[in-house]
């Protein structure tokens, strides 16, 4: 894939194939291209040459299948002051088409417990009870596969072990998950594999166990150190 | 429901929750404007033969109403959705781009009819006034409003802060639905205004609207239809292209 934003080249020939089923992470610095590739695949960018396939569904051709496929937790915490939480849950099942799927959506507020909040308006609700209808919309039509983009930026400690408990449950019960983060230990401890990106290219792509056993040293290295040697070194 | 139903159902939810500020202000504006007006200038306006001037204003003051809230409910809030960042729930759900465009321009249809029966409705007790072609009125309305709505979305779509959406509002919507003839018909302009107002779209779509009130219109119905219909096609096929193409919400 390859995406300019006038001068800038956002993604430079990205390549990559996320397995079903696992949990990907997607590293770099700011401005590396992770959000760009996100929003490619979920068809809020278009990319510039190559293609994106979703589970086989190609994100521009099959637009429909793709979207119906992707969960995807925005970065930026965003809501419509006009609903109150379970208004824009049932209005997001709507979006996808369904109908009458208050039992799932009263699971999916109950594990990520919104339901004291179900009848709050958006704008009463805290930072980290946003960010948590953020993950609730993006599981409403139930999709396999889910993208979390920066989900725990400035959560506090509860909500983000709360968080991850219920996203590894998901991946547990068979959904791909991608997940970018600027919190190293996090994917060092969610993620079976790990894209590293800078400057729109992929500087490394790897189990997270083969990343952490290539930098040799006198101790053992975690995730933050092989990313900042990959990092200086590229 | 389907994603372009529930797409509806929200754009209409939307206003409809702030009833106050987009159904009822806007049907006292054109209430105070019929006292005002009819006050001022009841007995020294003639316009057709045998219409008071306050019977001639209401249909005027109703279809002014209509478009101008049709404008409003699209472009606000598309450009909302825009500025807080909140488009992207929209943008994420399998739905068509002909679809993400019947959902706003109807929703621009239910806003600017309901304050449009709300204007008639309270004008009513101050001015006795008989449809003498409802359908003409009722297509008119519908695709007046349907018009505006899509310039809305066009509006909406170009717009980057709610300042360009004002400017849109104040600089074009306002001085277009104005001079048009809500106020004034215009035969009691001199020739050159006469002409001039012929190229405003707005012109017809009131005078065809008036038409269903009084049987009587500066411009044969069928003619400001056509007019109408044409400009209507025309903004629609631009709208569906630049949604096509994502401008300004797809990067």
């Amino acid at each position: 894939m390859e995406k300019r934003y006038g001068a800038l080249r956002a993604l430079a020939g990205v390549s990559l194939a996320v397995e079903q089923g696992e949990f990907f992470g997607l590293l770099g610095p700011n401005g590396a291209g992770k959000t760009t590739l996100i929003n490619i695949i979920a068809g809020l960018a278009r990319a510039d040459a190559g293609r994106v396939a979703v589970l086989g569904a190609d994100v521009r051709q099959e637009y429909r299948r793709a979207r119906r496929l992707l969960g995807v937790v925005p970065q930026e915490l965003v809501f419509d002051p006009f609903f109150t939480v379970r208004e824009t849950l049932q209005l997001q099942s709507g979006y996808f088409g369904l109908r009458a799927n208050d039992a799932w959506i009263d699971e999916v507020m109950h594990h990520l417990d919104l339901t004291a909040k179900a009848d709050a308006n958006m704008r009463a609700l805290s930072g980290g009870m946003k960010r948590r209808v953020l993950v609730a919309q993006a599981l409403v039509h139930k999709p396999p596969v889910i993208v979390l983009d920066e989900p725990t930026a400035g959560v506090d400690v509860e909500l983000r072990q709360e968080l991850w408990q219920f996203v590894r449950r998901l991946n547990r019960d068979g959904h791909t998950v991608v997940l970018t983060t600027h919190y190293l230990e996090e994917a060092e401890e969610h993620c079976q594999r790990i894209a590293m990106l800078k400057a729109g290219c992929i500087v490394a792509l790897d189990t997270t166990q083969n990343l952490l056993a290539s930098l040799k040293g006198p101790h053992p290295a975690d995730l933050e150190d092989v990313f900042l040697h990959l990092m200086q070194k590229h | 429901m389907t994603g372009f139903a529930t797409l509806l159902y929200k754009e209409v939810l939307r206003f409809w929750k702030v009833a106050f500020q987009t159904v009822a202000g806007p049907v006292l504006s054109a209430l105070l404007y019929l006292v005002i007006f009819a006050q001022a200038l009841g007995e020294r306006v003639v316009v057709f033969d045998g219409v008071p001037f306050t019977a001639f204003l209401v249909p005027g003051l109703v279809m002014m109403s209509v478009l101008q809230n049709a404008f409003a409910n699209s472009s606000s809030s598309l450009i909302q959705s825009k500025v807080t960042g909140n488009l992207v729930f929209v943008l994420l759900a399998p739905l068509s781009s002909a679809e993400f465009f019947a959902a706003y321009v109807l929703a621009a249809v239910v806003r600017g009819l309901a304050v449009g029966v709300g204007v008639l409705a309270v004008t009513m007790w101050f001015v006795e006034l008989r449809l003498a072609a409802p359908l003409w009125a009722l297509a008119f309305a519908f695709l007046g409003a349907a018009l505006l709505g899509v310039l809305g979305l066009l509006a909406g779509l170009w717009a980057e802060k709610f300042d360009q959406i004002a400017a849109f509002q104040n600089f074009l919507v306002l001085p277009l639905t104005m001079l048009s003839g809500v106020f004034y018909s215009i035969h009691s302009l001199p020739p050159l205004w006469q002409q001039v107002s012929h190229f405003n779209p707005f012109f017809y779509m009131i005078d065809g609207f008036r038409y269903g009130f009084f049987g009587a219109a500066d411009v044969a119905p069928a003619a400001s239809l056509a007019v109408v219909a044409v400009s209507l096609a025309l903004l629609s096929a631009l709208a569906l292209r630049l949604l096509a193409a994502g401008y300004k919400i797809r990067t």
